[in-house]
């Protein structure tokens, strides 16, 4: 099986990789590029992204075919596709950071700031929070619920449709944590950055 | 709800674990590798290494202590000690860690925080500030591991390392670091109540109670100790497990 990490410019990249490394070992072929022919020809993708809304969008949009060639994988073809972070954001049709930009629009619905209430909540969201699993998930296979995962945000994706949500986790409110649908998958926790627990979810994406 | 985080510390020099007593007198605690991969398995939340030689000595040393170490440790791992420039940063970054601290380069030109959380994400700078009391509830920042002072007031200095895009605070007490008497609480609560990104206390922890003050008292997000770790005192366990059966909620 061929696994590819888009590196797309979109940050720091380098946890995903060591971490989707030792979870493959020996198991599965994985590639960290933004060529589009390999792209075209992988099983499976990763789509990290850090930093703001509008930059990880700039630099996909700043590699040509990119963006067409995702589409056609994850939605077109429905072909696993995990989006990490700002990687999951960007499958929006809107986000607000910095400023309002057009995301991948595979998604219906914006990434916004979390309401920090005022300054009781400290924002970035950032620690160890426990995930309320919302529905059945592939890639929560043998994951309890309440286990706890990595966070690093300041902004939030809400969905039109709610029953793409398959975890929620509480900070200030009910934050969507990850999404499912066919096989599109997205946490906005750092599975590469949770521990063991988050290696499993890795393990689930490369297993199915 | 969202876990108070513990961070046990690493100073490294010259690619070995040390720890200062007031930033003197250092002892020899270790393979830095081999102490962020206990810590990780025994439930650390994340990783900090300091390079306390790193303003004046080769890098290399630090970036493959980290390179060899984020190849083992799937928890968040911060690394600071002369992080100067955006090289530096993509460095670290490129190695495997995950966020970077800086200090002196901080104080120095603030537009390097502002620079670094654009091209970056705030989500990766944290600004460490190094403070010493200079009268009753006035805190100064100071720089180079603590040898020089510059004037700066320690809270105004906390605000504008907000506005400008740092993700965290690491606030080391510079009177109590070493000391094993207790984070100072005041300075903590000052830097908590006029900020509103998170902040991470060190310096002066000798107990586990010291590290529920802290939270509960101090207002931090997270809890940053060395030496009660390193020398075997307490496990990551012991103070998760203390923490929680005081009702502090911690990741277990």
């Amino acid at each position: 099986m061929n696994v590819t990490i888009v590196d797309y410019q979109s940050g720091n990249i380098s946890s995903v990789i060591n971490s989707f490394t030792e979870v493959a070992k020996g198991k599965v072929n994985l590639e960290v590029t933004s060529d589009i022919k390999k792209i075209k020809s992988s099983d499976k993708i990763v789509l990290p992204g850090q930093g703001s809304f509008k930059n990880c969008v700039d630099s996909l949009n700043s590699i040509s075919g990119l963006v067409d060639t995702l589409k056609d994988f994850a939605i077109t073809n429905k072909k696993p596709l995990l989006g990490i972070c700002v990687g999951l954001q960007i499958f929006a049709d809107i986000g607000y950071e910095e400023a309002e930009t057009k995301g991948l629009g595979w998604i219906s619905g914006k990434v916004s700031k979390i309401d920090n209430q005022k300054g009781k909540f400290k924002l970035p969201h950032i620690g160890w929070n426990e995930i309320e699993i919302q529905k059945e998930s592939k890639i929560f296979k043998d994951i309890k619920n309440k286990s706890h995962m990595y966070f690093v945000h300041s902004y939030e994706f809400i969905p039109e449709d709610k029953s793409v949500i398959s975890a929620t986790t509480d900070y200030s409110s009910k934050i969507v944590c990850s999404v499912e649908r066919d096989n599109l998958f997205g946490t906005q926790f750092h599975p590469e950055k949770s521990d063991k627990i988050g290696l499993k979810v890795i393990d689930n994406f490369l297993k199915l | 709800m969202l876990k108070n985080r513990i961070i046990p510390c690493l100073d490294v020099k010259n690619g070995r674990v040390v720890k200062g007593i007031n930033f003197i007198e250092l002892k020899d605690a270790g393979d830095p590798v081999e102490q962020a991969k206990i810590y990780s398995d025994s439930g650390a939340d994340e990783i900090c290494f300091l390079d306390i030689t790193a303003s004046n000595e080769n890098r290399e040393t630090i970036i493959d202590i980290v390179r060899k170490t984020a190849k083992e440790c799937f928890v968040p791992l911060t690394v600071g000690g002369g992080v100067r420039t955006i090289q530096n940063i993509t460095d670290l970054l490129l190695a495997g860690a995950d966020k970077v601290s800086i200090n002196t380069a901080a104080v120095q030109n603030i537009d390097f925080v502002k620079e670094a959380s654009k091209k970056f994400g705030s989500q990766c700078i944290v600004v460490a500030i190094d403070a010493k009391k200079v009268s009753d509830n006035k805190w100064q920042v100071f720089t180079h591991g603590g040898r020089n002072k510059t004037g700066i007031d320690a809270v105004k200095f906390a605000k504008q390392i907000e506005e400008n895009g740092a993700g965290e605070i690491l606030l080391t007490s510079m009177d109590k670091d070493g000391t094993k008497s207790g984070y100072d609480l005041d300075l903590l609560k000052e830097i908590t109540n006029s900020t509103n990104i998170p902040v991470i206390a060190s310096g002066g922890v000798g107990t586990l109670d010291h590290l529920y003050d802290g939270i509960v008292k101090g207002g931090a997000s997270a809890v940053l100790a060395a030496s009660i770790f390193h020398y075997g005192e307490y496990k990551i366990k012991d103070a998760k497990e203390y923490l929680n059966s005081k009702n502090v909620s911690v990741r277990l």
